[in-house]
């Protein structure tokens, strides 16, 4: 067992991410980037639903602010993606900023529906200020970023674009994931564990409980940006429905799939409903069926989600075993 | 400047949504109010309220009072449902995070949607409006159906009926001290239990009821459930979760909200109602009517 926990498996994981190219399948290169991005957007989400005990039910926002941000400025003003990466960033932390102001005022369920809300709003700009969204159809042909340098390494030289496409987003989740890491690891992160546990206590020994809830919400947003900004070019083009609440309820069930009190949970979760996903549709076309029928499952046998069960799988074991 | 009769033809239009929407959000808002549960799942209710008073209509034939027999049949069957999802699912998540309920209730309007596809299909269904309510008459020069006025006036009537059982009655009494404080109510000897099983059985009914009124109006399609379920939650908290005149209320405003956002920005209707509803919650959180919580 040990010897088991000695391995640094994150680094495994992102090891073996990267290796995946050379499956050859153009297939597994695509789904892993979905998985990739997926799983930032999931663990950005649990930073504030795990963490900070913030329901929100507008997540998809600040990742369609970021999708936008990226894409437009890519396509329409040929800015670089070193430039236009970050800006998906610092716009959905912007756009977390102000919504954020208000919602954090809320609680509970007022909260979640005023996420919902301003996620709406932002949807609705989206669908409807053709000048600049495309509106309703979005807009389409959002172009790679520029990675020639890539083509003259030694392995990776061989590969298309869409792999080296993928390479980069590993990397970057990778960063990303680190950095939510250390951010949940910080005196930071602890204060938003007591706010999650007991605000009025939190209050009593002198934290802001708003302003802290405020910058959780402000970081998730950039965070969910900055996957937003890697799926707008992912899917080549980006769309309204990116914004739209039936993608906030996915990530909310992705992060719930996979367990919300652990760090790599709503990762895991995010993974494993994407190939789901793949799977089933690729058998019938009820998918929202056996998604719902998942989720009831869920939460009456398995509210821990995935890892949380397996956690408790391996506790038992090794109790049984003492 | 438009003319007045289209002015007053856009205000009755925007009342006999308005009306609609009351009757749908006023289930959302009891269920929250006593069960303390926000059901995403009322908007399937509706649109299975909706299928069913189809599917009822097609068995009973066309003979006048069919549509009516139709209506109260298909209320029946979803409060029979709504009961059935009350006592072997919601209940066992009610010591639970309020979260856990949400996402309960938003499986069951993906599973319910698709099972309404496996059901009757994607095409689009109709029912014609009952004979003794098939004409239109004119008021100030805007044509206006009977069916329209029908709505109009049943609006305030359930409405009405509604608050003397709250305010007038045992039950009433007892849902309104569920909404309260249930331990207390629990300690007091009351079922609580099975006090929980009847509201989420009215309120059901209340949704199905809805469903089933809007058929001749409106086409049944996959996806109405999820249409509605945005729009009463909008009322529901601009008025004040758990406040019954506040839905009334919401529902007035946001009838007229849409009617008249419509006509001044096409483009930006969806935009306005949700402009309302983000300025409500930042200014009175709790909704016009509603009351603040302790916190």
């Amino acid at each position: 067992m040990s010897v088991l926990r000695r391995i640094p498996w994150a680094l495994v994981v992102v090891a073996a991410a990267l290796l995946v190219p050379l499956a050859g399948s153009r297939f597994y290169t695509f789904v892993a980037t979905e998985g990739a991005i997926l799983a930032l957007f999931a663990v950005s989400l649990n930073l504030l639903l795990g963490y900070t005990g913030l329901v929100s039910f507008g997540h998809a926002a600040y990742f369609g602010i970021g999708a936008y941000t990226t894409g437009l400025l890519m396509k329409q003003a040929g800015v670089p993606f070193v430039l236009a990466f970050p800006a998906a960033g610092v716009l959905a932390a912007v756009g977390a900023l102000v919504f954020g102001f208000f919602c954090v005022r809320l609680t509970t369920i007022y909260f979640a529906m005023l996420t919902l809300a301003f996620a709406q709003i932002v949807w609705a700009i989206c669908f409807k200020w053709n000048a600049v969204t495309g509106g309703e159809q979005g807009t389409p042909d959002i172009p790679y970023p520029d990675l020639g340098w890539m083509a003259r390494l030694p392995i990776a030289g061989d590969l298309g674009t869409s792999d080296h496409f993928y390479l980069l987003t590993v990397v970057l989740v990778a960063g990303c994931l680190w950095v939510l890491r250390r951010i949940v690891g910080s005196p930071f992160g602890r204060i938003l564990t007591t706010i999650r546990e007991n605000p009025e206590r939190a209050e009593f020994i002198g934290v802001n409980v708003r302003r802290w809830q405020l910058l959780a919400f402000v970081i998730a947003g950039a965070f969910a940006g900055l996957a937003g900004g890697l799926f707008g070019i992912f899917s080549s083009g980006v769309f309204p429905d990116f914004a739209y609440w039936p993608k906030s309820s996915e990530v909310l069930i992705m992060t719930i799939l996979g367990g919300i009190g652990y760090f790599y949970g709503p990762a895991v979760g995010a993974v494993v409903l994407l190939v789901l996903n793949q799977q089933v549709t690729s058998h019938t076309e009820y998918w929202p069926l056996i998604l719902g029928t998942i989720l009831i499952v869920l939460l009456f046998a398995f509210p821990g989600g995935i890892v949380g069960a397996l956690d408790a799988a391996v506790r038992r074991a090794r109790f049984r075993r003492a | 400047m438009p003319d007045a009769s289209f002015l007053f033809a856009q205000v009755l239009s925007g009342l006999t949504a308005a009306m609609f929407l009351f009757l749908i959000a006023a289930g959302l808002s009891l269920i929250f109010g006593v069960l303390g549960v926000l059901n995403f799942a009322h908007g399937s209710f509706y649109m299975l309220g909706a299928y069913l008073a189809f599917q009822f209509v097609q068995w009973f034939g066309h003979d006048p009072a069919s549509f009516w027999w139709a209506v109260v049949a298909a209320a029946a069957g979803i409060a029979v449902l709504g009961g059935f999802v009350e006592r072997f699912l919601l209940r066992h998540l009610y010591g639970k995070d309020a979260l856990y309920q949400l996402l309960f209730t938003y499986a069951l309007v993906l599973v319910l949607s698709d099972a309404a596809k496996l059901l009757w299909g994607t095409q689009q269904l109709s029912v014609s409006r009952p004979a003794a309510l098939a004409g239109s008459f004119s008021l100030f020069g805007a044509v206006f159906p009977y069916y329209s006025l029908f709505i109009v006036l049943l609006g305030p009537a359930i409405a009405l009926a509604f608050w003397l059982v709250l305010t007038r009655t045992q039950a009433g009494r007892l849902i309104r001290a569920g909404a309260l404080d249930r331990e207390m109510l629990g300690a007091l000897g009351v079922n609580v239990s099975g006090l929980y099983t009847g509201v989420f059985v009215l309120g059901s009914f209340l949704a199905g009821l809805s469903g089933a009124l809007t058929t001749p109006v409106r086409a049944i399609v996959p996806g109405m459930d999820v249409e509605i379920i945005v729009e009463a939650f909008i009322v529901v908290v601009i008025g004040g979760l758990g406040s019954f005149w506040g839905t009334f209320l919401g529902a007035l405003i946001y009838g007229q909200v849409l009617s008249f956002g419509i006509l001044m920005f096409p483009r930006f209707s969806i935009f306005s109602v949700f402009a309302l509803m983000a300025v409500v919650l930042i200014l009175r959180p709790w909704g016009l009517l509603g009351r603040p919580t302790a916190t």
